[in-house]
């Protein structure tokens, strides 16, 4: 079967993007010598809440199944970049973006593009677990519930607990709510929530921040499997995470008008051994931040 | 220093400031306040059942169960006791889901600008508007429409109950934002992050996790609408006697009726010495009532009281 594939897009088609998931792509891609696609690319993006400008130019791209991180000092709008890949911040009243935010190619805040259908495939954890006051398999569940799945649920609902690495723990308690789970197993909860809509990119907002060092562990090394069969968009104010979890790593700093713009991006081995920029030297080398 | 002289030292700046006279002459008052409070509903409480005690001792189910008279041996709340169920029933009909609705909306979907604040105010004041002042709504529009749709006097239950849903819109409008806006806006971004639309949120995350508040908030506005007597007399409900006669149920909903406000009302005003018991006893009914309502509210929340 082909790679994940967007069709076409013709002037006269209606609303919807559409993506296959096929079955090879769950399949490790090779190392380095693989071709890496791009399947999200920021181009001079700046995002604006009223009048302040949280984030300017920003053009970066985060390369597919792959663990990028953005890292940067508090404030410098990481989590405000990261919401925008999703269209998260669209529930904010008063905020605009400008510059172009392609996914596989498509400009996904043109205008006929509905944002319900691309939180679909770009899910997103937070840095707070929340999972719904329901029981385990109704969270995990309804994702293809609202999205007309009729598929088997109960087969889909285990096949994301697995990939969450939660299905051991919870396999004998579906119905009990999910948020009688600790900390980490509800982390990993929302991240079974996010893989069952089968999406193509998961944002991770902070999902460590929240849970103890024990927990964090246990998510680094998911994201590490989770990164064969998605592409992983994470948020960190960890150093020490990014820098033994991700691929990539995009670090940002706050200018003087307090608005975040990007210093550098590239593999993560790089930035923290050999960076190009004096300031994200400073950064990773703990000297501010 | 040695110990024992520390542990003086300490001991008497550690009681040094003596008994803090202020705070307690502070909790006295407001012990006094409590108290005060509290006696004047038990005077309340005390006059009106040992006034009304006798008729419910002696009379018992038969002055539950009797209608209307002008003989006071013969008078009982029976068809009060109908009239205000009635009402509960259709109040609750009317006012829940456009109530709910609106609150949804405000909180939900609407934009927040000017509009929509002045509606906000508009709402809040309204709840305040004396209880008179929706009776003669009643009378002026519902009254007539009633009428024209039914025949007769458009003065019955239906009629009355429209005009207490009115009255108690704003509560229940006000009541069910509150317990919108509770609901934390993470489980709302949550929903949204798995790719539902704002009808799936709404519908599937929020409403059920407002709904224990919501309920509560819509039967204490109910017990508010039970209790009130202006309206009642305004659009004319009967204070002396009626008769139901071979009415079918359907017919009498839209003929005369009575509610319990509107007999104590009533009954209060009426000459006859055996009048004022049976007025004592009629004011017990009704806050049996109005307690029973409460506590239903009360209970509703206990049980479906959740942490997040």
């Amino acid at each position: 079967m082909s790679q994940s594939t967007l069709s076409p897009r013709a002037p006269e088609d209606p609303v919807a993007l559409r993506i296959e998931r096929s079955a090879s792509a769950d399949e490790p891609l090779d190392g380095p010598a693989a071709e890496r696609t791009t399947v999200v690319s920021l181009q001079e993006i700046s995002f604006y809440y009223g009048a302040f400008r949280a984030v300017k130019d920003i053009s970066i791209d985060i390369p597919s199944r792959q663990i990028s991180a953005l890292i940067g000092p508090s404030g410098c709008g990481k989590s405000t970049l990261l919401r925008t890949i999703n269209r998260m911040n669209d529930l904010i009243p008063g905020t605009r973006l400008e510059g172009r935010l392609l996914y596989h190619g498509q400009d996904i805040y043109a205008g006929d593009v509905d944002p319900v259908e691309v939180r679909r495939r770009i899910g997103m954890v937070f840095q707070k677990p929340n999972p719904f006051p329901k029981s385990i398999y109704d969270n995990v569940a309804f994702g293809p519930r609202i999205n007309g799945f009729d598929g088997n649920l109960d087969e889909l609902v285990e096949d994301s607990l697995r990939r969450a690495a939660l299905w051991d723990e919870v396999k004998d308690k579906l119905r009990q709510s999910g948020l009688a789970l600790s900390g980490g197993q509800q982390q990993r909860l929302c991240i079974a929530r996010a893989i069952a809509t089968q999406p193509d990119v998961i944002l991770m907002d902070e999902p460590c921040s929240a849970l103890d060092p024990r927990a964090t562990l246990q998510i680094e090394e998911l994201m590490a499997e989770l990164k064969r069969s998605y592409t992983i968009v994470i948020v960190t104010h960890n150093m020490q995470q990014a820098a033994r979890a991700s691929d990539t790593t995009v670090f940002m700093t706050m200018d003087d008008d307090r608005s975040g713009y990007v210093v550098e991006q590239g593999v993560t081995m790089e930035i923290f051994t050999n960076p190009k920029n004096q300031l994200t030297e400073d950064y990773v080398s703990g000297r501010f931040g | 220093m040695t110990t024992s002289a520390t542990s003086i030292v300490v001991s008497r700046s550690l009681s040094a400031r003596g008994r803090d006279w202020r705070g307690l002459a502070f909790q006295a008052l407001l012990l006094f306040s409590l108290l005060l409070a509290l006696s004047v509903l038990a005077v309340l409480i005390t006059d009106v059942f040992t006034r009304g005690w006798p008729i419910l001792q002696e009379r018992g189910a038969d002055f539950l169960t009797s209608p209307l008279s002008t003989r006071p041996a013969a008078a009982g709340i029976g068809q009060g006791i109908m009239g205000t169920v009635l009402i509960a029933i259709f109040t609750a009909l009317f006012a829940f889901p456009i109530g709910v609705m609106t609150a949804v909306y405000l909180e939900e979907y609407a934009v927040d600008n000017r509009l929509t604040r002045l509606i906000t105010v508009n709402i809040r004041n309204l709840a305040g508007v004396p209880s008179v002042v929706y009776g003669l709504l009643g009378l002026a529009v519902f009254v007539p429409l009633m009428a024209g749709l039914m025949g007769g006097t458009g003065r019955n239950v239906v009629t009355a109950s429209i005009t207490l849903s009115v009255l108690v819109l704003p509560i229940v409008i006000i009541t069910a934002s509150e317990a919108l806006r509770a609901v934390p806006q993470t489980l709302r971004e949550g929903g949204y992050g798995v790719g539902a639309s704002r009808w799936d949120v709404t519908r599937r995350l929020v409403l059920p996790a407002a709904g224990p508040g919501i309920l509560t908030g819509t039967v204490l506005s109910l017990s508010r609408a039970l209790g009130e007597t202006a309206p009642l007399v305004v659009i004319g409900a009967s204070a002396t006697f009626f008769s139901t006669g071979n009415q079918s149920f359907l017919e009498s909903l839209f003929g005369s009726f009575t509610a319990l406000p509107m007999i104590v009302f009533g009954w209060s005003t009426r000459p006859q010495d055996e009048f004022r018991a049976l007025t004592a006893a009629a004011i017990v009914a009704l806050l049996v009532v109005t307690l029973f309502a409460n506590a239903v509210a009360i209970l509703l929340r206990n049980k479906y009281e959740r942490t997040w």
